[in-house]
């Protein structure tokens, strides 16, 4: 079936086989900043932005990005340049493997646009569904705060 | 000592930060050929069966199936899967395919298939008659007579010289005796006897094993593998496939975590036997069930007696420990060993006894796990020693500084307990515990009067002191190699490897100290068998410390190169030569940057490449110290145990990064509390795992982060690099101790038995209840 949704601002209608995993397509179609954890919805690896909420793509059929605005990872900033939220990770200290991180961004994103100026409390809420085994998460909390401190004009 | 570096304890970001903040395609899933194969494994549902027959032809004439694997068309080549340097200390028991299944998930078949959704259905066609076996879950039962025999086959062997007996479930056995323990306990003025029991736990990396095998035209086999050990990837997959080393590639990616489970090679016999069938590459990744079925933390009864003086003075000690390595002896030997050399060290016993067996059982399989042994054996000396201290009406710092091993002493320890060998004397030259100790104490507010002492929320604090060791010495050997390029920046080559720790960025530092540049002129390159010289790879703490030092062995000989040809057109003496900024100095403030250097060498006269090549062993594995500290409150109502605060004061020397360091402090602390408050493995009857997923089995997430201090204290290794000794294990196991502690001194009952969840301290405070 084809399915026609907002992928970082561009336009796409792409093919998808009926029980393909939303993480599936966006995956074999080059996103590869949205990651396999457990394929169970419990580690937030694979965390995109749905109309600017977080939600888990593994959990989600392909065809139910019809219509929708998606966002990933990529869509943070261009190579060689980082979002405000990428250099309070990088400052921080707050990414070691790295392989929750894009994850971890997108939530912090979507708490960040609601909420600009957030407690730790609201971070630590936002944050809760994306395991770390690396960082410990306290330097993610930081960075966070950090990052808020940044954006706000 | 106070040295002055520039590179060195600078807090650099790390250097493949941008790529990971961008999600790029730097991990082994992301690297996948379009015509890759998708594998699966078809694992026993019994815990101790052989496998009578089995029958694939169903399976292989699925369209899109491409091959399907097992004992009967793959050759038998007993070996191990632990990644540790050759011959291994872990016993030969396994094979990529056995007639014989020893555990609930134990490996049957594999399927390569053109999807993974193939596969899997080709996995329900494969038709497996098994004859059930008799199953043994007790590591206490399994060495007894008469036990079901886990390994019967007689082609299970050591390949070290070391006890083994199969035939009777015994994996391995160490011992060491000094003095006259058994005299000097009976003698002791006070005396404590206790067991302890921790449990089974996985390293949950986020990214499980995952490998991918591509054939390449030449004949050769290119891997590509989320390991911690690229060189014995090599070695082991070249042993299971019956090949020499020259026909495979070992590429590791970016890591998406191990802690100790990487350090096991695994799966990449599977997807390069599965490539060498189908000519195809192939890619494997684990399900998350199937990861907590691979490699686990040993779990351990432990038996203490510890004697000691009135005064204080602690004089013998009786560590008595029965190891559970479940279905294969993967690292069960070294990891016993690390229980007494990672732990008894710390105090100056005059009377020791270490004893540890290590049975075979039809359950899941030990490995290595951050920590390797002295999280397991720290939980029980540490408890002991705070129980000791009540015993003296003694505060348990002031027990630890009366006894603590100093600077210029040794251990007979070191000498006693090696690898599964003998170990190596030395004695200590960096030690800063007394400082962690009292710094430690300071930031938690050490013998102050706690809140909340009466009501139904109590609570308490607990300490614990730790230690570790710095690589394995005469064993481990770490290689790097380094050219200056053009516009007077570096590769740097490493067999070391950075599975997120960050040791590229530290090795990089390293070399940046040595050759007066700075750090992000340091292009690190971590690691390709064909590529970059060997070292073993990542574990045993070793990465900082002994690739560290290979580094700066090689920079150096880079440096001197530098300094020659500067010499040259600067005319003066290469020892007047001075490198800083990216220049070469000459006296009198004549100058040649790198760039000019670099362009001279390569293009203009005597021409030739700027590069250093070194290699380094260790004759000793300096240990790290760390003082824990924590206050806690428990729900006497509810069992529930939450922590306020967690202090980690540590000396590992010099902190090459301080941001770094603290983050693998903050890393292994939080995975401790994990281990300590909420991850168990629940088994049944038959021995199956029942919570084999990441809702049912819990870790630590956002909102059950405590607040975590950590405190550098810095002294400095001469043996190290820059004076750095290791961090990155050591803080793991502090938690255990320390919590069963402070729950003792806020409740007053005492947990033995990990973890400390809410049923176990409500039965623990039943329990004192009724007796009350």
């Amino acid at each position: 079936m084809k399915i026609a949704f907002e992928i970082n601002g561009r336009a796409v209608e792409w093919e998808a086989a009926p029980e393909e995993k939303a993480l599936e397509l966006l995956r074999r179609k080059g996103f590869k900043s949205v990651k396999w954890g457990c394929g169970e919805g419990d580690c937030g690896a694979c965390t995109i932005l749905l109309d600017g909420r977080a939600v888990r793509a593994c959990l989600l059929l392909a065809f139910q990005l019809q219509g929708r605005r998606v966002t990933t990872a990529e869509a943070l900033s261009p190579p060689g340049k980082l979002h405000p939220l990428q250099q309070a990770f990088l400052d921080e200290g707050a990414v070691q493997c790295g392989y929750c991180t894009p994850g971890m961004l997108l939530s912090a994103l979507a708490l960040l646009e609601e909420k600009p100026s957030p407690t730790e409390d609201d971070v630590r809420e936002a944050l809760d569904g994306n395991l770390c085994r690396c960082t410990g998460y306290q330097k993610i909390l930081q960075a966070v705060l950090e990052a808020s401190r940044r954006m706000r004009p | 000592m106070k040295r002055r570096f520039r590179e060195v304890g600078r807090s650099v970001n790390k250097l493949d930060g941008m790529d990971l903040l961008h999600g790029a395609a730097v991990f082994c899933e992301d690297l996948l050929p379009a015509d890759c194969l998708h594998a699966r494994l078809l694992t026993s549902p019994h815990a101790h069966a052989r496998i009578k027959s089995i029958d694939a032809s169903a399976a292989e004439s699925l369209p899109g199936v491409v091959a399907v694997l097992h004992h009967g068309n793959v050759p038998r080549i007993m070996r191990t899967t632990a990644g540790q340097g050759a011959p291994e200390p872990s016993p030969y028991d396994f094979t990529t395919f056995d007639n014989k299944v020893r555990f609930v998930g134990d490996r049957v078949a594999a399927v390569a298939a053109e999807t993974p959704d193939i596969a899997e259905r080709a996995l329900s066609l494969i038709k497996v008659e098994y004859e059930v076996l008799p199953a043994v879950f007790d590591p206490i039962k399994a060495l007894e007579p008469g036990a079901p025999v886990v390994h019967d086959e007689p082609d299970a062997r050591a390949v070290i010289p070391v006890v083994y007996e199969p035939r009777r479930n015994l994996a391995a056995q160490v011992s060491m005796q000094v003095g006259d323990p058994q005299g000097a306990l009976a003698q002791a003025e006070v005396k404590l006897e206790a067991e302890y029991r921790c449990h089974y736990a996985q390293h949950v990396p986020i990214e499980t094993h995952i490998a991918l095998a591509i054939p390449l035209a030449s004949g050769r086999l290119h891997i590509i593998t989320s390991t911690q050990v690229p060189f014995h990837v090599r070695r082991i997959v070249a042993q299971a496939l019956g090949e020499p080393e020259r026909n495979l590639r070992v590429t590791k990616p970016r890591i998406g975590g191990g802690f100790g489970a990487k350090q096991e090679v695994l799966i990449e016999d599977v997807v390069a036997w599965l490539a060498r069938r189908t000519g195809r590459p192939v890619f494997l990744r684990l399900s998350r069930a199937e990861e907590f079925l691979s490699r686990t933390r040993h779990p351990m009864i432990l038996r203490l007696k510890a004697g000691a003086r009135r005064d204080g003075t602690l004089t013998a000690i009786d560590m008595d420990i029965v190891s559970n390595t479940g279905a294969y002896g993967s690292h069960g030997l070294t990891v016993a060993c690390n229980c007494g050399s990672k732990t008894l060290p710390l105090y100056r016993w005059e009377h020791i006894r270490f004893k540890a067996d290590v049975a075979y059982t039809n359950l899941p399989v030990g490995g290595a796990y951050r920590g390797y042994g002295a999280t397991q054996a720290a939980f029980a000396l540490e408890i002991h020693l705070d129980d000791m201290a009540r015993e003296l009406g003694m505060d348990p710092v002031e027990l630890r500084l009366r006894n603590l091993i100093r600077r210029g002493e040794t251990s007979p320890v070191f000498q006693a307990l090696g690898e599964g060998s003998e170990g190596v004397e030395q004695s200590i030259e960096s030690i800063g515990l007394e400082r962690c100790l009292r710094l430690g104490a300071r930031a938690i507010g050490w013998g102050k009067k706690r809140k909340n002492t009466t009501g139904y929320l109590r609570r308490g604090l607990g300490m614990a002191c730790l230690m570790q060791g710095s690589s394995i010495p005469r064993v481990d050997m770490g290689a790097a190699s380094i050219k200056l390029n053009e516009d007077g920046s570096f590769n740097l080559l490493v067999g070391a490897t950075d599975l997120g720790t960050g040791s590229d960025t530290v090795l990089a530092q390293i070399a940046a100290e040595t050759l007066g540049v700075e750090t992000e002129k340091i292009v690190v390159l971590s690691s390709d068998t064909d590529l970059t010289p060997f070292d073993v790879g990542a574990y045993a703490s070793s990465t900082t410390y002994l690739s560290g030092q290979a580094v700066r062995k090689a920079a150096a000989q880079a440096a001197a190169q530098i300094r020659r040809v500067a010499a040259r057109l600067l005319d003066c003496q290469p020892s007047r030569i001075r490198l800083e900024d990216g220049r070469a100095h000459a006296p009198g403030g004549r100058s040649l940057t790198f760039s000019q250097v670099a362009h001279h060498s390569l293009y203009q006269h005597d021409q030739h490449q700027i590069a250093g090549f070194a290699s380094h062993i260790s004759h000793k594995s300096p240990p790290p110290f760390s003082a824990h500290f924590a206050e806690v409150e428990v729900d006497t109502r509810t069992g529930l145990v939450r922590v306020i605060k967690y202090v980690a004061a540590v000396d590992c020397g010099t902190a090459i990064n301080p941001k770094q360091a603290q983050g693998q402090i903050e890393g292994a602390v939080l995975n401790g509390l994990s281990y300590a408050l909420c991850e168990e493995y629940l088994f049944d009857e038959r021995g199956r795992m029942r919570n084999g997923s990441l809702h049912e089995y819990k870790i630590f997430c956002t909102r059950d982060l405590p607040r975590i201090e950590t405190i550098l204290v810095p002294t400095y290794e001469p043996t190290g690099p820059y004076g750095a000794k290791s961090v990155s294990e050591i803080c793991i196991n502090g938690p255990l101790p320390v919590i069963s502690n402070a729950i003792m001194d806020a409740v007053g009952v005492r947990l033995r038995q990990s973890p400390y969840t809410p049923e176990r301290v409500l039965a623990a405070l039943d329990q004192k209840r009724g007796d009350g």
